[in-house]
């Protein structure tokens, strides 16, 4: 299962990680984002050594989702470095995501 | 190799799905990866599928079809096909984690996917104010003005749900009436946050990192105007998925899947295709639901002559 992040520990876990960091923006009450969280999960173990997927929960932390412009959700956003190099929104399947990865994996 | 495999688990695949398990044919059901359950998954209350006086939640009434396939032995494998091989006796459908599966017959039941207006910034601000799902980011847009687009029972079902969160709804429609249930449209027009804007299509969406504004253009005069919106939601229809039967199964002039008759029959042998996929028409829960009973009872024939 990925982590949840908090606004407390986003820039430790994320914007200062040394790996790829995929950040799920997800809500309990969003059914596309249960039937997307497993299949990260599968991405995560897959290239464990590349990217590491941890959760927002936008309910429970409205700054971040502010913060990072989120209106529609799932929203996956890969941070390198600090900086944002990928984005996505929407559940796709495992293959079209993987697609959208490819510069990072 | 199997007796008979489901493509797609709307309320179609999963009747088709229940009267060929209970007829003892073991069906495969390829449910889609993200999407399993189909359109009625991102709707609200269901209150026209009869045998629910009070209603029900559309992901508790699919929830209940899936419970009730299983129940008499359907297998669910939640993947999405992305090939099959329909010729010949012996028919071929393969998964996005390259898997392929054999059977003797094949049911098509893949729905329709939501329309695109089809403007130039419109995928690019997908995800960023410009939407197809009001349960799914109506969130979003607490105490703000946006628009839903359309004039079907989808468009008032978007712009009531969306009250719930935005300051103002504006509801925008190409004719100066509703194609929509009259239930559905009394209860717009008695909602004081949602304002209906007739005889008005969208000419161009705008917003550099996410929606800001829509042009209006007026279907009557000609005239264009700018409405400051932060969402939009797309509610105008649907299109038969057939990518995958594309140059295989003869399809109508406007895409869906040819069908004999009243039955399910394609113009391939053993294949058979039901619910939105084939209704241009009427697109409703129990009707994809009546439509997958007769694909299976065709599909049931054609296995057992």
């Amino acid at each position: 299962m990925a982590k949840n992040v908090t606004a407390a520990d986003f820039t430790a876990e994320v914007l200062n990680s040394e790996k790829a960091v995929l950040v799920d923006f997800w809500a309990e009450w969003c059914r596309p984002c249960h039937m997307v969280a497993p299949i990260l999960d599968e991405i995560g173990a897959e290239y464990a050594d590349k990217i590491e997927i941890v959760k927002v929960n936008v309910d429970e932390q409205p700054q971040l989702a502010a913060e990072y412009q989120i209106t529609g959700i799932p929203a996956m956003k890969v941070f390198k470095g600090g900086k944002i190099v990928a984005e996505m929104v929407g559940a796709k399947p495992k293959h079209a995501l993987l697609e959208d990865l490819a510069g990072v994996l | 190799m199997r007796e008979v495999i489901i493509i797609g688990s709307g309320p179609a695949g999963y009747t088709a799905a229940i009267y060929t398990a209970r007829a003892g044919l073991k069906p495969l059901m390829i449910a889609s990866s993200v999407e399993p359950g189909g359109e009625l998954m991102k709707t609200t209350e269901v209150e026209n599928f009869p045998g629910f006086p009070n209603g029900l939640m559309g992901p508790d009434l699919m929830n209940s079809m899936q419970e009730q396939a299983e129940r008499f032995g359907t297998e669910i494998l939640f993947d999405d096909v992305t090939e099959v091989d329909l010729e010949g006796d012996v028919k071929k459908v393969t998964t996005g984690n390259g898997e392929t599966f054999e059977a003797r017959a094949v049911i098509l039941a893949t729905g329709a996917a939501y329309r695109e207006l089809g403007l130039p910034r419109e995928k690019e601000l997908s995800g960023h104010g410009v939407s197809w799902c009001a349960t799914c980011d109506g969130f979003f847009f607490r105490e703000k003005n946006i628009a839903v687009v359309g004039g079907g029972d989808s468009a008032m079902e978007e712009a009531m749900f969306l009250t719930r969160f935005a300051t103002k709804v504006y509801l925008i429609h190409r004719r100066d009436s509703f194609k929509a249930s009259k239930t559905m449209v009394d209860r717009v027009l008695a909602n004081d946050k949602i304002e209906i804007i007739y005889n008005s299509a969208i000419s161009e969406i705008n917003g550099e990192a996410k929606v800001e504004s829509v042009v209006l253009e007026n279907t009557v005069t000609g005239e264009k105007s700018d409405l400051d919106i932060e969402g939009l939601f797309i509610a105008i229809g649907s299109d038969p998925r057939v990518g995958l039967v594309q140059g295989k199964l003869d399809l109508s002039d406007d895409h869906f899947i040819k069908v004999e008759g009243r039955s399910s029959k394609t113009s391939v042998t053993g294949v058979f295709a039901c619910g939105d996929v084939i209704d241009p028409t009427y697109r409703q829960a129990i009707t994809a639901a009546g439509s997958g009973c007769v694909a299976a009872l065709d599909a049931e024939h054609y296995l057992t002559a």
